[in-house]
């Protein structure tokens, strides 16, 4: 699987949704995912790639890991494992 | 009613291992947030604290107590014994049986189940101590107190996260006025500062890295404290009796419930329990001129808790001072109502406001007097406490000048 399909799996079942039901363009908001489904999705990503994701939920516009909408998470995820190897 | 006074006060945490040197300290406006130091700290994101430092509880206790005391039970027995031998007070016969404890912690002894787990899991060990269970419950430190000061009436720990030591207190003050007791030790502690309890809290996503600056517009989460604060409170008409020195009346509380969420705050429930909380102590709000803040350094608690504060005070919220002490000694969670009494005490017995440090820009959604940066000397009649816990289980505290 592709690292974007496993993040619309992560995100889809965090929503309780099909994957079919997430698109690049959704929000989290819009998914129906509040904040602490936000946290939740993001240690899901982490254990999923073995990654850190720098995201303090008190300022989650500050970090660099951009979560506006699907696809930003994707790339940030993306740019992630390319700087780890 | 019966009327309730506060004749004693002990504390340690990170400003200082008394009440008085913590007072001193808040009245400096000192930072007792530094650097955290135990085992494994390196594998930590957070490496932060409002750690106690210089604490030499093997000086203080003897071996067997060591076996029995974790370090929250070891906080709460020094702050009592402060306590206690401020108010004057000897606990035998009728005053004994007369006399509890109501104390609260959010984890209890958690360094003693981060040893343990570590012992079995890591080490591979088969056995533990087998004092494990009664140095761990969340009960130990109450009943260490109650054995310690022969303290024979209602004795009960209560949790509920970061307001237990104010839920505590407001049983405390209710026992006594009610007429179920005449003295009671009260108020909490807490010491989740070791690498299991601090990896808990770092998953939550919502712990700063750099420092707890409650209010200002770039605050970027809470700092964890460890430490106790324990007050004696007794009937007013007792206290009086034995010519005792008062440090402030407990005017009255109110407890209220979001029934909400597990942990976003609310501010129909952090505005009920303040509301509540004049109204169980007969004070108009135009009477009080100090608020010690939950004031966490969340982006959420701080703009939900001002805008509490904005809806119960109209335009009196403008003339009053509200300030978070967690940005000195940290969020001592259990324990922290317990401490952040002592600021409440200094405002209505003193006239000295402690400041909210680490302030640096102001921001519009926390818009009130946060006292910035520097203490301040003014007369206040009322002071009120605030904890918002999560799981939205609120409990405000009013205090007022003794006369």
């Amino acid at each position: 699987m592709s690292i974007r399909d496993r993040v619309f799996s992560i995100i889809a079942e965090q929503a309780m949704l099909e994957v079919s039901d997430v698109t690049g363009e959704s929000t989290l908001e819009s998914l129906g995912i509040d904040s602490l489904g936000l946290v939740e999705s993001i240690f899901a990503i982490e254990e999923e790639f073995d990654l850190t994701i720098p995201f303090n939920a008190n300022a989650p516009d500050g970090s660099d890991f951009d979560i506006s909408k699907v696809d930003t998470i994707v790339a940030g995820i993306e740019h992630l494992i390319a700087a780890k190897s | 009613m019966r009327r309730v006074v506060i004749t004693g006060a002990g504390a340690i945490n990170a400003l200082g291992q008394s009440a008085a040197a913590t007072m001193e300290a808040m009245r400096e406006g000192k930072c007792g947030i530094g650097p955290l130091e135990f085992r494994d700290v390196e594998r930590l994101s957070i490496q932060i604290g409002g750690q106690v430092k210089g604490f030499e509880a093997d000086g203080i206790f003897n071996r067997q107590q060591m076996t029995l005391y974790d370090r929250f039970t070891q906080f709460t027995l020094c702050a009592a014994q402060e306590a206690v031998a401020q108010s004057g007070l000897e606990f035998t016969g009728s005053l004994s049986a007369r006399s509890g404890v109501v104390l609260g912690t959010a984890g209890g002894g958690v360094s003693t189940w981060d040893d343990n787990y570590r012992s079995v899991y890591e080490d591979g060990k088969n056995r533990v101590h087998p004092f494990v269970v009664p140095k761990l419950m969340n009960n130990a430190a109450c009943s260490h107190v109650s054995m310690q000061h022969n303290l024979k009436g209602p004795s009960f720990t209560v949790s509920t996260a970061c307001a237990s030591s104010n839920h505590a207190m407001s049983q405390a003050f209710s026992m006594i006025r009610t007429g179920m007791a005449d003295v009671m030790i009260t108020g909490g502690s807490e010491s989740m500062l070791c690498f299991g309890g601090v990896k808990a809290w770092e998953g939550l996503r919502v712990m700063s890295k750099d420092a707890c600056r409650p209010f200002s517009a770039n605050r970027n989460g809470m700092v964890q404290g460890e430490g106790a604060g324990i007050f004696v409170f007794e009937d007013m008409e007792h206290a009086k009796a034995r010519g005792a020195e008062i440090l402030c009346e407990v005017a009255g509380f109110a407890m209220s419930s979001d029934a909400a969420d597990i942990v976003m705050p609310s501010k129909q429930g952090a505005a009920r329990a303040i509301s509540g909380a004049l109204i169980d102590a007969g004070i108009d709000r135009s009477e009080v001129g100090y608020i010690n803040a939950h004031g966490t350094g969340t982006a959420a608690n701080d703009k939900t808790e001002c805008a509490a504060v904005a809806d119960v005070f109209g335009p009196h919220a403008d003339d009053l001072m509200i300030s978070s002490t967690k940005s000195m000694h940290g969020h001592l969670i259990g324990g922290t109502g317990a401490v952040e009494l002592l600021a409440c005490i200094m405002a209505v017995r003193d006239g000295t406001i402690a400041p909210t440090i680490g302030y640096e820009e102001a921001d519009p959604e926390c818009a009130l007097d946060v006292v910035p940066n520097v203490a301040r000397e003014k007369s206040v009649d009322v002071a009120l406490s605030n904890a918002f816990a999560f799981g939205g289980l609120n409990a405000v505290l009013a205090l007022r000048k003794f006369n």
